[in-house]
Protein backbone atom coordinates (compact mmCIF):
# COMPACT_ATOMS: atom_id res chain seq x y z
CA UNK A 1 0.00 0.00 0.00
CA UNK A 2 1.63 3.13 -1.14
CA UNK A 3 0.25 5.40 1.56
CA UNK A 4 1.58 2.96 4.17
CA UNK A 5 4.91 3.81 2.25
CA UNK A 6 4.63 7.37 2.54
CA UNK A 7 3.57 7.43 6.42
CA UNK A 8 7.04 4.88 6.73
CA UNK A 9 9.38 7.20 4.51
CA UNK A 10 8.01 10.24 6.84
CA UNK A 11 8.40 8.32 10.54
CA UNK A 12 12.45 7.66 9.07
CA UNK A 13 12.54 11.46 8.28
CA UNK A 14 10.79 12.24 11.55
CA UNK A 15 13.87 9.74 13.48
CA UNK A 16 16.23 11.62 11.63
CA UNK A 17 15.14 15.18 12.83
CA UNK A 18 13.67 14.97 16.09
CA UNK A 19 17.40 14.75 17.57
CA UNK A 20 17.31 18.71 17.39
CA UNK A 21 13.71 19.04 19.13
CA UNK A 22 13.25 16.42 21.76
CA UNK A 23 16.47 17.49 23.98
CA UNK A 24 17.63 14.16 24.31
CA UNK A 25 20.67 15.12 26.03
CA UNK A 26 18.90 15.57 28.97
CA UNK A 27 18.34 12.05 29.08
CA UNK A 28 22.02 11.18 30.31
CA UNK A 29 20.87 12.06 33.54
CA UNK A 30 19.59 9.32 35.45
CA UNK A 31 16.92 11.16 37.35
CA UNK A 32 15.37 11.84 34.15
CA UNK A 33 14.84 8.41 33.31
CA UNK A 34 13.47 7.40 36.67
CA UNK A 35 11.36 10.54 36.63
CA UNK A 36 9.18 9.27 33.63
CA UNK A 37 8.99 5.92 35.41
CA UNK A 38 7.90 7.48 38.67
CA UNK A 39 5.26 9.24 36.46
CA UNK A 40 3.83 6.01 34.33
CA UNK A 41 3.89 3.70 37.57
CA UNK A 42 1.62 6.16 39.69
CA UNK A 43 -0.60 6.82 36.49
CA UNK A 44 -0.42 10.43 36.35
CA UNK A 45 -1.58 11.03 32.43
CA UNK A 46 -5.28 9.88 34.07
CA UNK A 47 -5.64 13.31 35.36
CA UNK A 48 -3.08 15.52 33.65
CA UNK A 49 -2.23 16.46 30.01
CA UNK A 50 1.31 15.79 29.14
CA UNK A 51 2.29 17.98 26.01
CA UNK A 52 -1.77 17.98 25.52
CA UNK A 53 -2.26 14.38 25.42
CA UNK A 54 -3.97 12.22 28.58
CA UNK A 55 -6.78 13.14 30.82
CA UNK A 56 -8.75 16.93 31.05
CA UNK A 57 -8.95 16.84 34.40
CA UNK A 58 -6.20 18.41 36.36
CA UNK A 59 -3.97 21.05 34.15
CA UNK A 60 -1.24 20.24 31.99
CA UNK A 61 2.25 19.42 33.06
CA UNK A 62 4.31 20.00 30.40
CA UNK A 63 5.15 23.36 31.16
CA UNK A 64 4.60 23.06 35.16
CA UNK A 65 8.26 24.19 36.04
CA UNK A 66 7.66 27.25 34.21
CA UNK A 67 4.31 27.78 35.66
CA UNK A 68 5.00 27.37 39.46
CA UNK A 69 8.51 29.13 38.90
CA UNK A 70 10.85 26.32 38.93
CA UNK A 71 11.59 22.88 40.32
CA UNK A 72 11.08 23.64 44.10
CA UNK A 73 7.82 24.58 43.67
CA UNK A 74 6.86 21.71 41.87
CA UNK A 75 8.07 19.43 44.71
CA UNK A 76 6.50 21.82 47.55
CA UNK A 77 3.09 21.45 45.69
CA UNK A 78 3.02 17.30 45.18
CA UNK A 79 4.11 17.62 49.22
CA UNK A 80 1.10 19.25 50.38
CA UNK A 81 -1.30 17.22 49.04
CA UNK A 82 -3.54 16.49 52.13
CA UNK A 83 -4.31 12.61 52.51
CA UNK A 84 -8.22 12.90 52.55
CA UNK A 85 -8.52 15.44 49.84
CA UNK A 86 -10.14 19.17 49.85
CA UNK A 87 -14.29 18.62 51.09
CA UNK A 88 -15.90 19.24 47.19
CA UNK A 89 -13.42 20.14 44.78
CA UNK A 90 -10.96 18.19 42.83
CA UNK A 91 -7.34 17.63 44.90
CA UNK A 92 -4.62 15.28 43.61
CA UNK A 93 -3.77 12.64 45.94
CA UNK A 94 -0.69 12.75 48.45
CA UNK A 95 1.64 10.07 46.71
CA UNK A 96 4.25 9.72 49.81
CA UNK A 97 6.92 10.22 47.57
CA UNK A 98 11.00 10.43 49.23
CA UNK A 99 12.79 13.50 48.70
CA UNK A 100 14.33 11.41 45.91
CA UNK A 101 11.79 10.72 43.61
CA UNK A 102 10.20 14.25 44.18
CA UNK A 103 13.75 15.33 42.43
CA UNK A 104 13.30 12.90 40.06
CA UNK A 105 10.16 13.68 38.89
CA UNK A 106 10.54 17.49 38.91
CA UNK A 107 13.37 16.84 36.61
CA UNK A 108 11.46 14.67 34.19
CA UNK A 109 8.63 17.76 34.13
CA UNK A 110 11.66 20.28 33.23
CA UNK A 111 12.81 17.90 30.79
CA UNK A 112 9.96 17.83 29.18
CA UNK A 113 9.19 21.40 29.42
CA UNK A 114 12.30 22.16 27.30
CA UNK A 115 10.70 19.96 24.40
CA UNK A 116 10.64 21.83 20.87
CA UNK A 117 6.84 21.75 20.95
CA UNK A 118 6.39 24.16 17.98
CA UNK A 119 5.14 26.76 20.40
CA UNK A 120 2.60 24.65 22.05
CA UNK A 121 0.85 25.82 24.53
CA UNK A 122 -0.42 29.23 23.36
CA UNK A 123 0.07 30.18 27.14
CA UNK A 124 1.41 29.78 30.32
CA UNK A 125 -1.77 27.67 31.82
CA UNK A 126 -1.35 25.52 29.27
CA UNK B 1 -28.16 -19.64 12.68
CA UNK B 2 -26.15 -22.05 10.19
CA UNK B 3 -23.31 -23.47 11.55
CA UNK B 4 -23.22 -25.13 14.99
CA UNK B 5 -19.55 -23.78 16.21
CA UNK B 6 -21.58 -19.56 15.73
CA UNK B 7 -23.06 -20.15 18.73
CA UNK B 8 -19.31 -19.81 20.57
CA UNK B 9 -20.25 -15.87 19.73
CA UNK B 10 -23.17 -16.10 22.15
CA UNK B 11 -21.00 -15.55 25.55
CA UNK B 12 -18.90 -13.36 23.85
CA UNK B 13 -22.08 -10.81 23.21
CA UNK B 14 -23.55 -11.11 26.82
CA UNK B 15 -20.30 -10.40 28.64
CA UNK B 16 -19.57 -7.35 26.03
CA UNK B 17 -22.95 -5.75 27.17
CA UNK B 18 -21.88 -6.91 31.11
CA UNK B 19 -18.78 -4.66 30.19
CA UNK B 20 -20.48 -1.92 28.50
CA UNK B 21 -22.51 -1.40 32.06
CA UNK B 22 -19.42 -1.47 34.14
CA UNK B 23 -17.72 0.91 31.83
CA UNK B 24 -21.12 3.57 32.00
CA UNK B 25 -21.26 3.31 35.87
CA UNK B 26 -17.57 4.42 36.03
CA UNK B 27 -17.81 6.93 33.48
CA UNK B 28 -20.87 8.42 35.64
CA UNK B 29 -18.67 8.22 38.67
CA UNK B 30 -16.08 10.52 36.75
CA UNK B 31 -18.87 12.62 35.29
CA UNK B 32 -19.26 13.68 39.15
CA UNK B 33 -16.38 13.87 40.30
CA UNK B 34 -15.98 16.55 37.67
CA UNK B 35 -18.48 18.65 39.61
CA UNK B 36 -18.16 17.31 43.16
CA UNK B 37 -14.36 16.63 43.19
CA UNK B 38 -14.35 15.13 46.44
CA UNK B 39 -16.95 12.07 45.08
CA UNK B 40 -15.06 8.69 46.94
CA UNK B 41 -11.69 10.17 46.90
CA UNK B 42 -9.02 9.06 48.43
CA UNK B 43 -10.59 5.74 47.78
CA UNK B 44 -11.54 5.67 44.02
CA UNK B 45 -9.71 8.78 42.44
CA UNK B 46 -10.16 10.07 39.14
CA UNK B 47 -7.92 8.16 37.14
CA UNK B 48 -8.65 4.58 38.53
CA UNK B 49 -12.00 5.15 37.41
CA UNK B 50 -11.17 6.36 34.38
CA UNK B 51 -8.81 3.60 33.77
CA UNK B 52 -12.16 1.02 34.62
CA UNK B 53 -13.69 3.17 32.21
CA UNK B 54 -11.53 3.49 28.93
CA UNK B 55 -10.18 -0.34 29.77
CA UNK B 56 -13.83 -1.52 29.97
CA UNK B 57 -15.11 0.30 27.02
CA UNK B 58 -11.23 -1.60 25.05
CA UNK B 59 -11.80 -5.05 26.37
CA UNK B 60 -15.90 -5.05 25.52
CA UNK B 61 -15.78 -3.47 22.16
CA UNK B 62 -12.74 -6.20 21.38
CA UNK B 63 -14.75 -9.23 23.09
CA UNK B 64 -17.85 -8.11 20.85
CA UNK B 65 -15.66 -7.91 17.89
CA UNK B 66 -14.31 -11.53 18.19
CA UNK B 67 -17.94 -12.76 18.65
CA UNK B 68 -18.55 -11.25 15.55
CA UNK B 69 -16.29 -13.03 13.91
CA UNK B 70 -16.79 -15.99 15.56
CA UNK B 71 -20.29 -15.79 13.97
CA UNK B 72 -19.01 -13.80 11.02
CA UNK B 73 -16.42 -15.93 9.95
CA UNK B 74 -18.05 -19.78 9.50
CA UNK B 75 -21.10 -18.04 7.74
CA UNK B 76 -19.40 -16.37 5.11
CA UNK B 77 -16.39 -19.15 4.92
CA UNK B 78 -19.60 -21.77 4.90
CA UNK B 79 -17.86 -24.11 6.97
CA UNK B 80 -17.49 -24.79 11.10
CA UNK B 81 -15.35 -22.77 13.35
CA UNK B 82 -11.80 -24.23 13.13
CA UNK B 83 -12.08 -25.27 17.09
CA UNK B 84 -15.20 -24.11 18.59
CA UNK B 85 -13.45 -25.68 21.83
CA UNK B 86 -10.52 -23.38 21.66
CA UNK B 87 -13.01 -20.05 21.40
CA UNK B 88 -14.36 -20.93 24.55
CA UNK B 89 -11.37 -21.24 26.21
CA UNK B 90 -9.96 -18.06 25.55
CA UNK B 91 -13.22 -16.42 26.30
CA UNK B 92 -12.59 -17.38 29.69
CA UNK B 93 -9.18 -16.98 29.69
CA UNK B 94 -9.94 -13.11 27.95
CA UNK B 95 -12.74 -12.34 30.41
CA UNK B 96 -11.09 -13.91 33.83
CA UNK B 97 -7.58 -11.46 32.71
CA UNK B 98 -9.95 -8.34 32.44
CA UNK B 99 -11.44 -8.89 35.50
CA UNK B 100 -8.41 -9.76 37.23
CA UNK B 101 -7.08 -6.01 36.24
CA UNK B 102 -9.73 -4.09 37.26
CA UNK B 103 -9.97 -5.69 40.75
CA UNK B 104 -5.94 -5.41 40.38
CA UNK B 105 -7.09 -1.26 39.41
CA UNK B 106 -9.76 -1.04 42.15
CA UNK B 107 -8.01 -2.59 45.31
CA UNK B 108 -4.49 -1.90 45.26
CA UNK B 109 -2.58 1.87 44.49
CA UNK B 110 -1.22 1.77 40.86
CA UNK B 111 2.32 1.70 41.76
CA UNK B 112 1.96 -1.46 43.69
CA UNK B 113 0.07 -2.82 40.91
CA UNK B 114 3.41 -2.36 38.67
CA UNK B 115 5.66 -3.41 41.04
CA UNK B 116 4.34 -7.08 41.93
CA UNK B 117 3.61 -7.47 38.08
CA UNK B 118 6.38 -7.45 37.04
CA UNK B 119 6.64 -3.66 35.31
CA UNK B 120 10.55 -3.46 36.29
CA UNK B 121 11.36 -5.96 33.74
CA UNK B 122 9.47 -4.42 31.06
CA UNK B 123 8.24 -0.95 31.71
CA UNK B 124 4.82 -0.43 29.08
CA UNK B 125 2.39 0.77 32.29
CA UNK B 126 0.93 4.22 33.31
CA UNK B 127 0.27 5.41 29.37
CA UNK B 128 -3.00 6.40 28.30
CA UNK B 129 -5.28 3.55 27.46
CA UNK B 130 -2.53 1.23 28.00
CA UNK B 131 -2.29 1.07 31.56
CA UNK B 132 -2.63 -3.08 31.42
CA UNK B 133 -0.12 -4.51 33.32
CA UNK B 134 2.70 -6.79 31.27
CA UNK B 135 1.13 -10.10 32.38
CA UNK B 136 -2.71 -8.32 31.15
CA UNK B 137 -0.59 -7.26 27.63
CA UNK B 138 1.19 -10.48 27.13
CA UNK B 139 -1.72 -12.10 28.09
CA UNK B 140 -4.10 -10.57 25.41
CA UNK B 141 -1.23 -11.24 22.41
CA UNK B 142 -1.68 -14.62 23.80
CA UNK B 143 -5.41 -14.64 23.11
CA UNK B 144 -5.26 -12.43 20.35
CA UNK B 145 -2.86 -14.81 18.14
CA UNK B 146 -4.94 -17.81 19.32
CA UNK B 147 -8.09 -16.26 17.82
CA UNK B 148 -6.39 -15.17 14.62
CA UNK B 149 -5.06 -18.46 14.17
CA UNK B 150 -8.53 -20.15 14.69
CA UNK B 151 -10.42 -17.67 12.14
CA UNK B 152 -7.85 -17.64 9.97
CA UNK B 153 -7.89 -21.58 10.14
CA UNK B 154 -11.23 -21.52 8.87
CA UNK B 155 -11.17 -19.15 6.29
CA UNK B 156 -8.52 -21.26 4.59
CA UNK B 157 -10.76 -24.43 4.87
CA UNK B 158 -13.64 -22.55 3.43
CA UNK B 159 -14.84 -19.60 1.14
CA UNK B 160 -12.84 -16.71 1.21
CA UNK B 161 -15.08 -13.33 0.24
CA UNK B 162 -14.44 -9.56 0.83
CA UNK B 163 -16.00 -9.89 4.03
CA UNK B 164 -14.34 -11.96 5.80
CA UNK B 165 -11.19 -11.19 3.98
CA UNK B 166 -11.22 -7.60 5.31
CA UNK B 167 -11.97 -8.81 8.66
CA UNK B 168 -9.08 -11.04 9.01
CA UNK B 169 -6.93 -8.08 7.58
CA UNK B 170 -8.58 -5.61 9.93
CA UNK B 171 -7.99 -8.15 12.98
CA UNK B 172 -4.21 -8.80 12.26
CA UNK B 173 -3.58 -5.40 11.96
CA UNK B 174 -4.62 -4.88 15.21
CA UNK B 175 -2.94 -7.93 16.85
CA UNK B 176 0.08 -6.60 14.86
CA UNK B 177 0.17 -2.69 15.94
CA UNK B 178 -0.87 -3.67 19.61
CA UNK B 179 2.73 -5.43 19.37
CA UNK B 180 3.83 -1.56 19.95
CA UNK B 181 2.45 -1.06 23.13
CA UNK B 182 5.25 -2.83 24.33
CA UNK B 183 7.83 0.05 22.79
CA UNK B 184 8.21 2.47 25.14
CA UNK B 185 11.33 4.39 25.15
CA UNK B 186 13.10 7.02 27.59
CA UNK B 187 12.71 9.50 25.14
CA UNK B 188 8.98 11.40 25.59
CA UNK B 189 8.78 12.25 22.02
CA UNK B 190 9.36 8.89 20.44
CA UNK B 191 7.43 7.35 23.40
CA UNK B 192 4.75 9.14 22.33
CA UNK B 193 5.38 9.22 18.10
CA UNK B 194 4.87 5.55 18.38
CA UNK B 195 1.58 4.90 21.49
CA UNK B 196 -0.22 6.78 18.24
CA UNK B 197 0.75 3.65 16.12
CA UNK B 198 -0.90 1.33 19.00
CA UNK B 199 -3.98 3.92 19.54
CA UNK B 200 -4.54 6.00 16.06
CA UNK B 201 -3.59 3.27 13.75
CA UNK B 202 -6.13 1.25 15.92
CA UNK B 203 -9.60 2.94 15.40
CA UNK B 204 -8.88 5.36 12.56
CA UNK B 205 -7.29 2.56 10.64
CA UNK B 206 -7.72 -1.13 11.00
CA UNK B 207 -11.06 -1.08 14.01
CA UNK B 208 -12.41 0.96 10.29
CA UNK B 209 -11.59 -2.41 8.48
CA UNK B 210 -13.81 -4.51 11.46
CA UNK B 211 -16.26 -1.83 11.41
CA UNK B 212 -16.67 -2.24 7.45
CA UNK B 213 -17.22 -5.74 7.19
CA UNK B 214 -19.67 -6.26 10.22
CA UNK B 215 -21.40 -3.45 8.41
CA UNK B 216 -21.48 -5.16 5.09
CA UNK B 217 -22.20 -8.45 6.29
CA UNK B 218 -25.56 -7.26 8.78
CA UNK B 219 -26.59 -5.38 5.33
CA UNK B 220 -26.11 -8.07 3.19
CA UNK B 221 -28.46 -10.18 5.73
CA UNK B 222 -31.20 -7.56 6.36
CA UNK B 223 -31.72 -5.95 2.90
CA UNK B 224 -31.26 -8.91 0.59
CA UNK B 225 -29.06 -6.99 -1.73
CA UNK B 226 -26.50 -8.30 -4.30
CA UNK B 227 -22.73 -9.37 -2.46
CA UNK B 228 -21.10 -7.81 -5.28
CA UNK B 229 -22.32 -4.60 -4.72
CA UNK B 230 -22.30 -4.52 -0.97
CA UNK B 231 -18.81 -5.75 -1.47
CA UNK B 232 -17.85 -3.17 -4.03
CA UNK B 233 -18.93 -0.65 -1.40
CA UNK B 234 -16.90 -2.39 0.79
CA UNK B 235 -13.76 -1.84 -1.23
CA UNK B 236 -14.61 1.75 -1.80
CA UNK B 237 -14.59 2.39 2.35
CA UNK B 238 -11.81 0.31 3.10
CA UNK B 239 -9.61 2.00 0.38
CA UNK B 240 -10.61 5.58 1.45
CA UNK B 241 -9.94 4.86 4.97
CA UNK B 242 -6.42 3.21 4.25
CA UNK B 243 -5.51 6.49 2.33
CA UNK B 244 -6.78 8.71 4.81
CA UNK B 245 -6.25 7.34 8.12
CA UNK B 246 -2.65 5.94 7.63
CA UNK B 247 -1.00 9.28 6.77
CA UNK B 248 -3.43 11.27 8.79
CA UNK B 249 -1.94 9.75 11.89
CA UNK B 250 -0.13 13.48 11.39
CA UNK B 251 -2.37 14.89 13.14
CA UNK B 252 -1.19 13.77 16.38
CA UNK B 253 2.33 14.91 15.66
CA UNK B 254 1.40 18.65 15.64
CA UNK B 255 2.56 19.61 19.09
CA UNK B 256 4.59 16.50 21.06
CA UNK B 257 8.42 17.59 19.85
CA UNK B 258 8.09 16.27 16.15
CA UNK B 259 8.88 17.93 13.16
CA UNK B 260 6.48 21.04 11.68
CA UNK B 261 5.60 19.68 8.07
CA UNK B 262 3.19 17.39 10.34
CA UNK B 263 1.01 20.23 11.11
CA UNK B 264 0.70 20.51 7.00
CA UNK B 265 0.35 16.42 5.73
CA UNK B 266 -1.83 15.62 8.89
CA UNK B 267 -4.10 18.28 8.49
CA UNK B 268 -4.68 17.29 4.72
CA UNK B 269 -5.11 13.90 5.01
CA UNK B 270 -7.13 13.73 8.20
CA UNK B 271 -9.23 16.46 7.11
CA UNK B 272 -9.54 13.72 4.23
CA UNK B 273 -10.67 10.96 7.10
CA UNK B 274 -14.71 11.97 7.12
CA UNK B 275 -14.71 10.85 3.77
CA UNK B 276 -14.68 7.10 4.50
CA UNK B 277 -17.06 7.98 7.21
CA UNK B 278 -19.63 9.70 4.84
CA UNK B 279 -19.41 6.70 2.58
CA UNK B 280 -20.07 4.73 5.41
CA UNK B 281 -23.39 6.51 5.94
CA UNK B 282 -24.02 6.96 2.11
CA UNK B 283 -23.65 2.77 1.82
CA UNK B 284 -25.98 2.26 4.77
CA UNK B 285 -28.97 4.68 3.83
CA UNK B 286 -28.48 2.90 -0.15
CA UNK B 287 -28.27 -0.65 0.88
CA UNK B 288 -31.06 -0.25 2.66
CA UNK B 289 -33.56 1.93 0.48
CA UNK B 290 -32.64 -1.08 -2.13
CA UNK B 291 -33.44 -3.91 -0.35
CA UNK B 292 -35.41 -6.65 -1.36
CA UNK B 293 -36.75 -8.17 1.26
CA UNK B 294 -38.47 -6.67 4.39
CA UNK B 295 -36.46 -8.55 6.89
CA UNK B 296 -37.99 -8.93 10.75
CA UNK B 297 -35.40 -7.91 12.54
CA UNK B 298 -36.60 -3.99 12.52
CA UNK B 299 -34.02 -3.16 15.15
CA UNK B 300 -31.03 -4.29 13.55
CA UNK B 301 -31.50 -2.75 10.88
CA UNK B 302 -32.17 1.00 12.59
CA UNK B 303 -28.51 -0.36 13.89
CA UNK B 304 -26.89 -0.22 11.16
CA UNK B 305 -28.15 2.89 9.87
CA UNK B 306 -27.69 4.77 13.11
CA UNK B 307 -23.69 3.18 12.86
CA UNK B 308 -23.62 5.09 9.37
CA UNK B 309 -24.68 8.41 10.64
CA UNK B 310 -23.22 8.54 14.12
CA UNK B 311 -19.71 7.28 13.40
CA UNK B 312 -20.01 10.27 10.22
CA UNK B 313 -20.88 12.60 13.07
CA UNK B 314 -18.62 11.42 15.92
CA UNK B 315 -15.76 10.33 14.64
CA UNK B 316 -15.83 12.39 10.79
CA UNK B 317 -17.76 15.65 11.89
CA UNK B 318 -16.52 16.19 15.50
CA UNK B 319 -13.09 15.04 14.53
CA UNK B 320 -12.86 17.33 11.12
CA UNK B 321 -13.99 19.91 13.84
CA UNK B 322 -10.35 20.08 15.46
CA UNK B 323 -8.07 18.50 13.39
CA UNK B 324 -6.70 21.50 11.04
CA UNK B 325 -3.58 22.27 13.01
CA UNK B 326 -4.24 26.00 13.36
CA UNK B 327 -7.20 25.17 15.03
CA UNK B 328 -5.79 22.08 17.03
CA UNK B 329 -3.46 25.10 18.43
CA UNK B 330 -6.32 26.04 21.03
CA UNK B 331 -8.22 22.69 21.54
CA UNK B 332 -5.04 20.05 21.88
CA UNK B 333 -5.90 18.53 24.96
CA UNK B 334 -9.34 20.02 26.08
CA UNK B 335 -13.02 19.07 26.39
CA UNK B 336 -13.47 19.30 22.37
CA UNK B 337 -11.19 16.36 22.43
CA UNK B 338 -13.62 14.32 25.15
CA UNK B 339 -16.58 15.73 23.06
CA UNK B 340 -15.08 14.05 20.06
CA UNK B 341 -14.20 10.75 21.61
CA UNK B 342 -17.48 10.28 23.08
CA UNK B 343 -19.36 10.66 20.07
CA UNK B 344 -16.62 8.73 17.86
CA UNK B 345 -15.96 5.86 19.93
CA UNK B 346 -20.33 5.62 20.79
CA UNK B 347 -21.35 5.95 17.07
CA UNK B 348 -18.83 3.70 15.07
CA UNK B 349 -17.57 1.28 17.53
CA UNK B 350 -20.31 0.67 20.40
CA UNK B 351 -22.73 0.65 17.86
CA UNK B 352 -21.60 -1.01 15.23
CA UNK B 353 -21.15 -3.80 18.21
CA UNK B 354 -24.32 -3.93 19.07
CA UNK B 355 -25.61 -3.93 15.40
CA UNK B 356 -23.84 -7.09 15.36
CA UNK B 357 -25.18 -8.60 18.56
CA UNK B 358 -28.72 -7.18 17.67
CA UNK B 359 -28.86 -9.28 14.47
CA UNK B 360 -27.28 -12.22 15.74
CA UNK B 361 -28.47 -12.64 18.93
CA UNK B 362 -32.02 -13.63 18.07
CA UNK B 363 -30.30 -15.97 15.58
CA UNK B 364 -28.46 -17.54 18.27
CA UNK B 365 -31.60 -17.87 20.30
CA UNK B 366 -32.87 -19.87 18.13
CA UNK B 367 -35.55 -16.91 16.24
CA UNK B 368 -35.29 -14.43 12.97
CA UNK B 369 -36.10 -11.79 15.35
CA UNK B 370 -37.69 -11.22 18.34
CA UNK B 371 -40.88 -10.44 19.02
CA UNK B 372 -42.46 -7.28 17.80
CA UNK B 373 -42.58 -5.86 22.11
CA UNK B 374 -39.30 -7.04 22.55
CA UNK B 375 -38.18 -4.85 19.17
CA UNK B 376 -39.77 -1.83 20.15
CA UNK B 377 -37.78 -1.98 23.76
CA UNK B 378 -34.62 -2.55 22.00
CA UNK B 379 -35.75 0.82 19.80
CA UNK B 380 -36.54 2.82 22.86
CA UNK B 381 -32.48 1.90 24.07
CA UNK B 382 -31.37 3.60 20.67
CA UNK B 383 -32.62 6.70 20.77
CA UNK B 384 -31.97 6.79 24.34
CA UNK B 385 -28.51 5.79 24.21
CA UNK B 386 -27.83 7.88 20.45
CA UNK B 387 -29.78 10.88 21.89
CA UNK B 388 -28.05 11.05 25.11
CA UNK B 389 -24.65 10.64 23.70
CA UNK B 390 -25.47 13.41 21.20
CA UNK B 391 -26.24 15.84 24.38
CA UNK B 392 -23.38 14.53 26.07
CA UNK B 393 -21.05 15.49 22.99
CA UNK B 394 -22.66 19.00 22.87
CA UNK B 395 -22.66 20.17 26.53
CA UNK B 396 -18.81 18.68 26.15
CA UNK B 397 -18.07 21.17 23.15
CA UNK B 398 -19.78 24.03 25.12
CA UNK B 399 -17.39 23.02 28.42
CA UNK B 400 -14.48 23.04 25.77
CA UNK B 401 -15.43 26.50 23.69
CA UNK B 402 -15.83 27.96 26.77
CA UNK B 403 -12.48 26.57 28.23
CA UNK B 404 -10.47 27.15 25.26
CA UNK B 405 -11.68 30.67 25.53
CA UNK B 406 -11.16 30.98 29.34
CA UNK B 407 -7.50 29.93 29.89
CA UNK B 408 -5.98 30.08 26.04
CA UNK B 409 -7.63 32.76 24.00
CA UNK B 410 -8.90 35.94 26.09
CA UNK B 411 -6.82 38.98 27.06
CA UNK B 412 -6.27 37.45 30.83
CA UNK B 413 -6.09 33.89 30.81
CA UNK B 414 -7.41 32.03 33.48
CA UNK B 415 -5.27 29.24 35.39
CA UNK B 416 -6.74 25.83 34.54
CA UNK B 417 -8.87 24.87 37.81
CA UNK B 418 -10.40 28.10 37.96
CA UNK B 419 -11.46 27.93 34.15
CA UNK B 420 -13.09 24.31 35.04
CA UNK B 421 -15.41 26.15 37.89
CA UNK B 422 -16.49 28.86 35.81
CA UNK B 423 -17.79 25.90 32.91
CA UNK B 424 -19.39 23.53 35.86
CA UNK B 425 -23.22 24.27 34.86
CA UNK B 426 -21.96 22.06 31.30
CA UNK B 427 -20.60 19.29 33.50
CA UNK B 428 -23.41 18.95 35.30
CA UNK B 429 -25.78 18.87 32.48
CA UNK B 430 -23.40 16.18 30.81
CA UNK B 431 -23.40 14.03 34.16
CA UNK B 432 -27.30 13.49 34.25
CA UNK B 433 -27.44 13.30 30.29
CA UNK B 434 -25.21 10.43 31.27
CA UNK B 435 -28.06 9.36 33.77
CA UNK B 436 -30.60 8.92 30.77
CA UNK B 437 -27.66 6.89 28.74
CA UNK B 438 -27.89 4.58 31.77
CA UNK B 439 -31.43 4.25 31.52
CA UNK B 440 -31.47 3.57 27.96
CA UNK B 441 -29.21 1.02 28.04
CA UNK B 442 -31.07 -1.17 30.70
CA UNK B 443 -33.85 -0.27 28.79
CA UNK B 444 -31.90 -1.99 25.82
CA UNK B 445 -31.03 -4.70 28.43
CA UNK B 446 -34.53 -5.25 29.19
CA UNK B 447 -35.37 -5.58 25.79
CA UNK B 448 -33.53 -9.61 26.22
CA UNK B 449 -35.77 -10.55 28.29
CA UNK B 450 -38.77 -9.50 27.12
CA UNK B 451 -40.52 -13.32 26.01
CA UNK B 452 -42.05 -13.91 22.50
CA UNK B 453 -40.70 -14.76 19.03
CA UNK B 454 -42.27 -13.66 15.40
CA UNK B 455 -40.98 -16.16 13.44
CA UNK B 456 -38.87 -19.56 13.70
CA UNK B 457 -35.47 -19.34 12.47
CA UNK B 458 -34.86 -19.75 8.60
Amino acid sequence: MFFLLVFLALTYQTEQVIPQRDKRELLSDPKVIAGKKLWETNNCIGCHTLLGEGAYYAPELGNVVKRLGGKEAVKAFIQSRPKEGVPGRRSMPQFNFTEQQLEEIASFLEYVGQINTAKWPPNIQG
Amino acid sequence: MQYQSQAVAKPYFIAAIALFVAQILFGLIMGLQYVVGDFLFPHIPFNVARMVHTNALIVWLLMGFMGAAYYLIPEEAETELHSPKLALALFWIFLIAAGLTVVGYLAVPYATLAKITGNDLLPTMGREFLEQPLITKLGIVVVALAFLYNITMTVLKGRKTAINTVLLIGLWGLAVLFLFSFVNPHNVVRDKFYWWWVVHLWVEGVWELILGSILAFVLIKVTGVDREVIEKWLYVIITLTLITGIVGTGHHYYWIGTPEYWQLIGSIFSGLEPIPFFAMTLFAFNMVNRRRREHPNKAATLWALGTGVMAFLGAGVWGFLHTLAPVNYYTHGTQITAAHGHMAFYGAYVMANITMISYAMPLLRGRAANSNKAQVAEMWGFWLMTISIVFITLFLTAAGILQVWLQRVSDTPLPFMVAQENVSLFYWMREWTGVIFLIGLLVYIWSFFIPGEEKAAA
